[in-house]
């Protein structure tokens, strides 16, 4: 291989905040070469993306800034230049796209101004050259008709064309390193699959080197070459991706690849790992996964872990697989978690069925001109059957705007649907009156996607949790609230005490966790997960549903569970409805549709999903001892 | 016997709040937790203290009862058919207190604290002889802020205006957010018919020029009011209360012209809460709508009215110079910075410059907003628990 286009070595990116530094990035190294991809995947908080804007030099000043190390941009420092120097490069020879194509490109300039700012900028050509290369790159992005593109303005794209303008852009200049991060993370699947295989190709004839930055494991199995597992400001392993996820050493990489759901996992409890991820004001003085480690030794907290080859070419920062170390009386372990997965399942079988929906359509009315008259309809939902059997759980599939919320908001009547039925034990939900409803309120409950907007700010979780409580079991006395909420935020793994506290004293995980306590304290028989699992960090997702597996296993509960993400699916489905443009195409048993799927739309969508190849599973075991 | 007047309701509205918080603030709760946060902060509790001056002098002022004309016996004069006759003016109970500053005048204008006039006088010496010289002071050194062109301690026209910015700022602020909330939340919850009448409302209103708004209305209204100084019979109502006061009219119209920016905000901000997760929750569990308003969607809206509350705080108190400076605001017998800052306009501009005038309703009006400004942000903070325990 040619010599490295970028190299860090040793990059420290601290901010100085009012409880001290907190350091970001703390010791980061490594080298991309032309036309090579590197992935740096991790959790959120874990220092990925200060890496990404400490490359291209746009660390937030004046709280942030380089404490240390050296970034080589083709042999030569770029930490040192002057401003005005760091401006030619960034755009220029480093470029770098977003994950929100929604709010990266300016709504009020064409995308043809916007594209050929930039190669004017840098390549100091005429209008009409910009053009021509402005033309040629949209081109190369694949978007139709490139002519006519330049005068478009971005409201009038979808989201994945503009990713694919903002790659356009990023490229114009023929950048020698890209930086993408999270470039797919807002996007469909099927379009994440077209984005990055454009950015490969594009990869392979330009020569350009890329950074890739996302928490997607799956992705980086599919389109790295090198892979280097971040946490918490410092690189864990670092190895290419073959080795990395054939044989990862590290026993948090171990961690984050079993949490990840799947097929393969069916009937067996993710793994989970204990405690949350430190503020990085406060990591640990030596590794800084001591603490949460399932095989951590006496010296791991005080004695920092170098970033050694272990394998051939595999860089572990790991003291299990220092020989010299393990000889040492600190390598006493002091925390043995057993390697094994506990089962945990809840067998499918033909129970009753409690939830029947027929023909169920929503619109939303169109309004125009002065008087709003109704002059159309949106149909979100346009006629779907579903049903669900008591104690099982069917995953309402689809991309973005395919109407599986508005179905599922629907279905628990939090909006009233235009037509059809309804049948929650045999009562039509649809043709109830708000009174007559509140009977059935406490049955059906929803559980939200993002943990910060699902809890009040002003109320306390008693208050929050109590609030169902009080408007569907007004019998019960103040008494046999208090004693509920408790019970209940036991069992969603919190401890009593935190029902005096406010949601943002909480992780997003635990938010999560008081959101399921919400809708399981009034004892319902059917929820919506609306989204449940899809904010959160992998190891923290695994730990949620785990949580629903095992109340829908002690309760009985009857889950619809709307997502977009396909593995979560295949790990928690029973059945599976497959939902195109407000219609449900294909609606079968989880195996059948993963094996042997009929329709058109759902071989494309399971085609696009990035995948671990499920036969590695297996091989991925906690480093033992010797 | 005492006297009403409208504004002295706003006062004692002020004053009924601020008991209210104070009861609260002993009981668990909300309140409890606020002060509890609010304690913490030393320069809050600093700018409470000035505040609290403010508004007891305010009270003071709002206090005020007309004293029986006496006659020379010493007995109340009375009308021939028995009654009590009243003196006209109503004296207040801060200008009871301070009576000796109030009655004190000199000439003409003295500098803040001196002994001698400002001007020359022929002055006749022990001698005989008569010089051009500064006289000495009726009451020297007494004068804090000086003296102003009639002889009137500046000091005590300044104390007097407490009164008034507190009217118009606190006053004018109680009139809006009621409307502002209501309006705006219904609007941004309900949507559709009412959300469409209430922005036809408050797009009118704003599209009509303030201004000329306001002083149309005050021309209308304000004239014939109650302008400060003597009471005439014609203004009493029930032989105690004043209910037409130019200063009210002012608070109502100035409350009319500015309360579609907070409503405006409040329908943003309700619009975006209406569709958040929590509200959704609590709609699953068949929470009334009326309590979904009450429990989600006001509590998180306050900060946008404690924010608009301070803001036009001070936008209104210095409104309230403008317009007294056009002849449309205060009454020119009704002590206030408004007022003193238009008179300080031409002491400005002679020779030499009269500036104490200036200065002091600066410092009062300094000494109100800014604390009022500070204390405004502390107590937002205090009331958003996300802030707390950082």
């Amino acid at each position: 291989m040619s010599a490295p286009i970028i190299e860090v070595k040793d990059l420290k990116t601290y901010f100085q905040t009012p409880k001290g530094i907190a350091k970001s990035v703390d010791g980061v190294s490594f080298s991309i070469p032309r036309g090579g991809t590197f992935a740096l995947v991790g959790e959120s908080g874990c220092g990925k993306s200060v890496t990404a804007l400490s490359l291209i030099q746009l660390v937030p000043e004046p709280a942030g800034y380089i404490a240390g190390g050296e970034i080589l941009l083709n042999g030569k420092d770029i930490i040192s230049l002057t401003e005005s120097e760091k401006r030619n490069i960034r755009g220029n020879k480093i470029s770098m796209i977003f994950q929100e194509p929604m709010t990266s490109l300016n709504p009020v300039f064409t995308i043809g101004d916007q594209i050929m700012e930039t190669i004017r900028l840098h390549q100091g050509k005429t209008k009409k050259e910009a053009q021509e290369i402005a033309i040629d790159m949209f081109r190369k992005v694949g978007l139709p008709n490139p002519e006519a593109m330049i005068n478009e303005y971005p409201h009038r794209l979808s989201g994945g064309m503009r990713q694919r303008i903002m790659i356009a852009i990023a490229l114009a200049c023929k950048p020698d390193l890209l930086i993408a991060d999270e470039p797919t993370t807002a996007l469909d699947v099927t379009i994440q699959d077209q984005i990055l295989k454009l950015i490969n190709e594009l990869k392979a004839s330009m020569g350009t080197a890329v950074l890739l930055i996302t928490h997607n494991l799956a992705l980086v199995y599919q389109n790295a070459e090198t892979v280097g597992v971040m946490y918490a400001g410092k690189i864990a392993e670092m190895a290419s991706t073959k080795d990395l996820f054939r044989n990862p050493m590290h026993p948090y990489t171990v961690k984050l690849l079993r949490s990840i759901p799947g097929g393969k996992k069916r009937g067996k409890a993710l793994d989970t790992i204990i405690g949350t991820v430190p503020p990085a004001t406060s990591y640990p003085l030596g590794c800084h996964f001591a603490g949460r480690c399932p095989r951590e030794m006496e010296g791991c907290a005080t004695i920092e872990p170098p970033l050694a080859e272990r394998a051939p070419g595999h860089l572990v920062a790991c003291h299990l697989h220092d020989p010299e170390f393990m000889n040492k009386p600190y390598s006493k372990p002091i925390r043995q978690e057993p390697d094994k997965l506990s089962p945990l399942a809840t067998p499918f079988k033909d129970r009753e069925i409690i939830l029947e929906v027929k023909n169920l359509k929503t619109y939303y009315p169109i309004r125009k001109g002065l008087l709003k008259r109704v002059v159309g309809n949106v149909a979100a939902v346009d006629g779907i059957d579903l049903s669900i059997r008591q104690g099982s759980t069917l995953a309402l599939v689809g991309e973005s705007g395919c109407g599986k919320t508005t179905a599922g908001k629907s279905i628990i009547q939090l909006i009233r649907p235009t037509e059809g039925e309804i049948l929650f034990r045999n009562n039509d939900l649809a043709r109830l009156g708000d009174r007559e409803l509140k009977k059935y309120r406490s049955l059906i409950q929803i559980i939200f996607q993002d943990p910060y907007s699902s809890l009040n700010p002003r109320l306390m979780v008693k208050d929050t949790i109590e609030e169902g409580l009080k408007t569907l079991k007004p019998d019960m006395g103040k008494e046999a609230r208090m004693k509920r909420i408790a019970s209940t935020l036991e069992r969603v793994g919190l401890v009593p005490e935190m029902m005096y506290r406010y949601p943002h004293e909480f992780s997003g995980g635990q938010r999560q966790r008081i959101g399921i306590a919400r809708a399981l304290a009034v004892d319902p028989e059917f929820i919506v997960c609306d989204e449940a699992v899809s904010a959160l960090d992998v190891s923290v997702q695994a730990q949620i549903l785990n949580l629903l597996k095992s109340i829908q296993r002690d309760f009985g509960l009857s889950f619809l569970f709307i997502t977009h993400d396909l593995s979560v699916v295949e790990y928690i489905a029973d059945e599976v409805a497959v939902m195109y443009a407000g219609k449900i195409v294909e609606r079968n048993r989880t195996e059948e549709i993963f094996s042997n799927p009929q329709h058109d739309y759902t071989k494309k969508l399971l085609s696009a999903i990035p995948r671990i190849d499920e036969s590695l599973v297996n091989a991925w075991k906690l480093p033992g001892h010797h | 016997m005492p006297v009403i007047l409208a504004t002295d309701l706003i006062v004692f509205f002020l004053i009924a709040m601020a008991v209210y918080f104070a009861i609260g603030s002993r009981k668990e709760g909300t309140i409890k937790t606020a002060w509890h946060e609010l304690r913490k902060n030393k320069l809050a509790m600093l700018c409470l203290a000035i505040l609290s001056v403010y508004v007891a002098l305010a009270t003071m002022d709002s206090i005020r009862w007309r004293d029986a004309i006496l006659e020379e016996s010493g007995k109340a004069a009375l009308t021939p058919d028995g009654a009590i006759i009243y003196s006209p003016q109503a004296l207040s109970v801060l200008d009871r207190v301070f009576s000796n500053i109030r009655t004190n005048t000199e000439k003409t204008y003295s500098t803040p604290l001196s002994s001698r006039q400002y001007s020359k006088e022929s002055v006749e010496k022990p001698d005989g002889t008569i010089v051009r010289d500064y006289p000495i002071l009726k009451y020297p050194g007494t004068h804090l802020f000086g003296t102003d062109k009639v002889g009137n301690d500046v000091f005590f026209i300044a104390l007097k205006g407490v009164r008034t910015g507190i009217v118009i700022g606190a006053g004018t602020t109680i009139i809006i957010i009621p409307f502002a909330i209501f309006f705006g939340v219904i609007a941004g919850f309900y949507g559709g018919l009412i959300d469409d009448i209430v922005q036809y409302i408050y797009t009118t209103l704003s599209s009509i020029p303030g201004v000329l708004l306001i002083v149309s209305f005050m021309l209308l209204f304000g004239t014939s009011g109650y302008q400060g100084g003597l009471l005439s019979e014609l203004n009493i109502r029930l032989g105690f209360f004043v209910p037409n006061e130019r200063l009210f009219w002012l608070c109502v119209i100035l409350g009319i012209t500015s309360w579609t920016d907070l409503c405006r905000l409040i329908r943003g901000e309700t619009l975006k809460l209406r569709e958040l997760e929590y509200v959704q929750a609590a709609k699953a569990f068949g929470v009334g709508k009326l309590s979904i308003i009450s429990r989600h969607i006001v509590p998180n809206v306050m900060h946008l009215v404690l924010i608009t509350f301070v803001l036009q705080f001070s936008g209104l108190v210095l409104a309230e110079a403008v317009l007294s400076y056009i002849g449309i605001g205060v009454g020119p017998e009704m002590g206030s910075w408004g007022n003193m800052i238009n008179t300080a306009r031409l002491e400005l501009s002679r020779e030499p410059v009269v500036w104490w005038n200036l200065l002091a309703a600066f410092i009062f009006m300094f000494g109100l907003v800014l604390p009022a400004n500070i204390f405004g942000d502390a107590v937002r903070d205090a009331l958003d628990p996300r802030l707390r325990y950082r």
